[in-house]
C-alpha cells in the first residue's frame, strides 16, 4: 500500500503546511532541527565574546578550539543526553503507569536522586562514579516505593493515587535533602549540595559524558525498539494481555531502561525538573498519541530543549544560572501556555 | 445440572471446555466460582447470562487466561490452556472488554493496529499486513474512512466498534465479549449483530455475556444460564431459555411467548 492510499484510507484529507509534513515525517524534520541546534550551540558562549563565536574562530585561535573540543564540546552532548533521557522516560512513565500526568520529578525519582547524592555528598565526600551510582540507587528506590505506596491506597483513581504517593515520596526525600543541608559543611560540602541539587552541568568533562553513555544509549536504545510496544502497554491490563503481550513483564523492561538512563543523567546534571513532564506532552501535541512516532519526537525535542536551556545557561549571564531553573522555568511557562491552548485530557 | 452441560452440543466440537473449575481472588473469602463446568462448542454464538455478580466477567477473564484457576481446568481447541505460548494466546483468543478505558488520544487505526500485537514481535512495528487487516477491520465495522479520527472524538457507539474492530484485526479463533451491547444504540447494535453472525459463519467462537436474554434468545446458539459462581443450565435457547429455568436464575417472574417463532422474553 502506497502512502497515498494509506491516507486515503485514514480519511481522504491532504493537508499541506509544516505542522502537516511534522506529523508525516516528525522524526526527520525534528531530526535535523537537532542536528542544527547541535551545531549552532558550538558557537554559542562567552568566549572570545559573550553570546557568539564565529566559525572561523576555530580555525584562527587555538584557545577556542581547545575550549570548544576540551569543554564545550562534551558538555553540549551531556545536555543532549539529559533531555533525551529525561522525556523518554517521561514518555515511558506515561504510557506504562496510563497516566498523562506523571514525570520523573513527580513519581519520586528526582528528589530520591537528590537524596542519594546529598547522602553521598556529607557522609562519603564521595564524587564520581559513587555518588552516581547512590543516586542512580535512591532514584530506583524512589520510583519503586511511590508505586508500591500508590497500591497499596484503597481510595481513589490510580492516576490520583500515583501521584498522591509520588508527592508523599518526594516530600519525605526533600525532608532528608533539608536535614543533610543543615548538617552540610557550609563551606565545603553545602554549595556542592545546593549546585547539584539545582541541576546543572558546568564542569562536565568527556570522563562524564563516556560514563553517562553506557547507561543511557543502551536505555534508549530498549525504550526506541519497544516504541510500538508502549501503546500496547497503555491499554488496560486485560487488553493487553488479551493481544498476546506479558504486560507485567514488558512494563518492567522498559521501565528499568527508562530509569537507569534518568538515574544516570540525574546522577551527573543534578535534579532538572520539567522536561519529562512537559516535553512528551509536546510530542504527542505534534506527532499524534502513537508512541511509534511519539516517542522519538519526544527524545528528539528533550534533546534539544535541554540543549538549548544549558546553551542559555552558560551564556546569558557572565556567571552560570543552574540549568534546572532555567528548565523549570521555560518549561513551566510552556506548559501554561498548552494548559490554555487545548485541555489536556484526565480520566478517572 | 443438565447433562447437556458436559455434552456439548450436540454434533459439534466443543471449542472451550472447563472442567471443576473453582476461583477466588486474592485474599478475598468469597469464592466467585465454584467447581464450574461448561463446555463451549465451536463456532456459534454462547450467551452466558446471570445475574449481577455470578461471575460471568471472572469466567471470561480465566478463559483468557489473565486470572489463574485455584482449582480445574481449561481446554482451548483441545490443548490445556497453559501449553500457549502468550503469542499464541493472543492468537487463539481475542477481547472486548465491557468498559475499556484509553488513556492516550489514539487515532482509529493506530488504536485498531494494536489488534496486530500477536504477530508481531516484541521490538516490531506494524508492517503492509497489519495495516491491510486493519483496514478490513475498519470496513467490516464501518469504520472506513475514520481511521484517521482521535478516539475521544467518537460517540459511545462508534467507539464500541473502534474497539471490536481492534479486536478483529487480531483475527482471532475464540472471541470473547463482555456486555458487547450494553452501550449502542438500535442502529449500532444491529450493526454489531450483523458482524457477530459473520464471524460466526467465518467459524470463529463467539463467547459473550448478557444482561439482555432477548438478545441471547435472537442471536446465541447455545445459552448458559450462571448463578452463584455455577452453571445452573447450559444448552440450546429453546430449552435454555424457559420462563421456569429464567426465574429460578435470576429469582424474579419471568415470562416467555412465541413471536414469530420468537422468543421474547418479560419479567411478568
Amino acid at each position: 500500500m502506497t502512502a497515498a492510499q494509506r491516507a486515503a484510507a485514514l480519511g481522504g484529507q491532504s493537508r499541506a503546511g509544516w505542522r502537516a509534513a511534522l506529523r508525516r515525517r516528525p522524526t526527520l524534520i525534528l531530526g535535523l532541527l537537532f542536528l542544527l541546534v547541535l551545531f549552532l550551540s558550538l558557537f554559542v558562549g562567552r568566549y572570545p565574546a559573550p553570546y557568539w563565536m564565529s566559525p572561523a574562530t576555530l580555525w584562527e585561535d587555538d584557545m577556542a578550539r581547545q575550549l570548544v573540543l576540551k569543554l564545550r564540546l562534551p558538555r553540549i552532548l551531556t545536555a543532549c543526553l539529559l533531555g533525551m533521557a529525561l522525556s523518554a522516560c517521561g514518555t515511558v512513565l506515561q504510557m506504562i503507569f496510563r497516566n498523562p500526568l506523571v514525570a520523573p520529578g513527580l513519581l519520586g525519582v528526582s528528589q530520591g536522586a537528590a537524596f542519594g547524592a546529598a547522602l553521598s555528598i556529607v557522609f562519603l565526600g564521595a564524587s564520581g562514579l559513587l555518588r552516581q551510582g547512590i543516586a542512580a540507587l535512591f532514584a530506583c528506590a524512589g520510583l519503586a516505593l511511590s508505586y508500591f505506596l500508590a497500591r497499596r491506597v484503597r481510595y481513589g483513581g490510580w492516576i490520583l493515587r500515583l501521584i498522591l504517593s509520588g508527592i508523599a515520596v518526594s516530600a519525605l526525600f526533600a525532608a532528608g535533602v533539608g536535614l543533610l543541608k543543615y548538617l552540610a559543611d557550609p563551606l565545603t560540602e553545602l554549595p556542592e549540595l545546593v549546585f547539584w541539587i539545582l541541576g546543572g552541568l558546568w564542569g562536565v568533562t568527556w570522563t562524564d559524558f563516556v560514563y553517562l553513555l553506557l547507561p543511557v544509549i543502551a536505555g534508549l536504545i530498549i525504550v526506541y525498539l519497544m516504541r510500538w510496544r508502549l501503546n500496547l502497554l497503555s491499554l488496560d491490563d486485560d487488553t493487553g494481555f488479551s493481544l498476546g503481550a506479558s504486560p507485567g513483564k514488558e512494563r518492567t523492561l522498559v521501565l528499568v531502561a527508562a530509569v537507569v538512563a534518568t538515574a544516570a543523567v540525574i546522577s551527573v546534571a543534578g535534579v532538572v525538573g520539567w522536561i519529562g513532564l512537559l516535553i512528551p506532552h509536546v510530542a504527542r501535541r505534534l506527532t499524534g498519541a502513537d508512541a511509534q512516532r511519539s516517542l522519538p519526537a519526544a527524545i528528539l525535542l528533550g534533546g534539544m530543549f535541554a540543549l538549548i536551556c544549558d546553551d542559555l545557561a552558560r551564556t546569558v549571564l557572565p556567571g552560570e544560572i543552574p540549568l534546572g531553573i532555567l528548565a523549570s522555568f521555560f518549561g513551566a511557562i510552556l506548559f501554561m501556555a498548552m494548559m490554555l491552548s487545548k485541555n489536556i485530557r484526565l480520566q478517572r | 445440572m443438565d447433562q447437556t452441560v458436559l455434552r456439548g452440543h450436540t454434533g459439534t466440537k466443543n471449542m472451550i471446555s472447563v472442567s471443576e473449575l473453582s476461583f477466588s481472588y486474592n485474599g478475598a473469602k468469597r469464592t466467585i466460582l465454584k467447581d464450574l463446568a461448561l463446555a463451549i462448542p465451536q463456532g456459534v454464538i454462547t450467551a452466558i447470562l446471570g445475574p449481577n455478580g455470578s461471575g460471568k466477567t471472572t469466567l471470561l477473564r480465566l478463559l483468557l487466561g489473565v486470572l489463574r484457576p485455584q482449582q480445574g481446568r481449561i481446554l482451548l481447541a483441545g490443548r490445556p490452556q497453559g501449553s500457549y505460548p502468550r503469542r499464541d494466546m493472543g492468537k487463539l483468543v481475542g477481547l472486548v472488554p465491557q468498559d475499556e478505558h484509553i488513556p492516550f488520544d489514539f487515532s482509529i487505526l493506530e488504536y485498531v493496529l494494536l489488534g496486530r500485537a500477536p504477530y508481531l514481535g516484541t521490538l516490531a512495528t506494524p508492517g503492509e499486513d497489519d495495516y491491510q487487516a486493519a483496514l478490513d477491520a475498519l470496513r467490516t465495522t464501518g469504520l472506513s474512512g475514520m481511521g484517521a479520527r482521535p478516539l475521544p472524538n467518537l460517540s459511545g457507539g462508534e467507539r464500541q466498534l473502534a474497539v471490536v474492530a481492534r479486536a478483529l484485526a487480531q483475527q482471532p479463533r475464540i472471541l470473547l465479549m463482555d456486555e458487547p451491547t450494553a452501550h449502542l444504540d438500535l442502529s449500532n447494535k444491529g450493526r454489531l449483530l450483523t458482524i457477530m453472525r459473520d464471524l460466526v459463519a467465518q467459524g470463529v467462537t463467539l463467547v459473550l455475556t448478557t444482561h439482555d436474554p432477548n438478545l441471547a434468545a435472537s442471536v446465541a446458539g447455545y445459552a448458559v444460564l450462571m448463578r452463584d459462581g455455577q452453571v445452573l443450565h447450559a444448552g440450546p435457547p429453546e430449552t435454555t431459555l424457559t420462563a421456569r429455568k429464567l426465574s429460578a436464575t435470576y429469582e424474579v417472574p419471568v415470562q416467555v411467548f412465541q413471536v414469530d417463532g420468537r422468543r421474547i422474553i418479560l419479567l411478568s
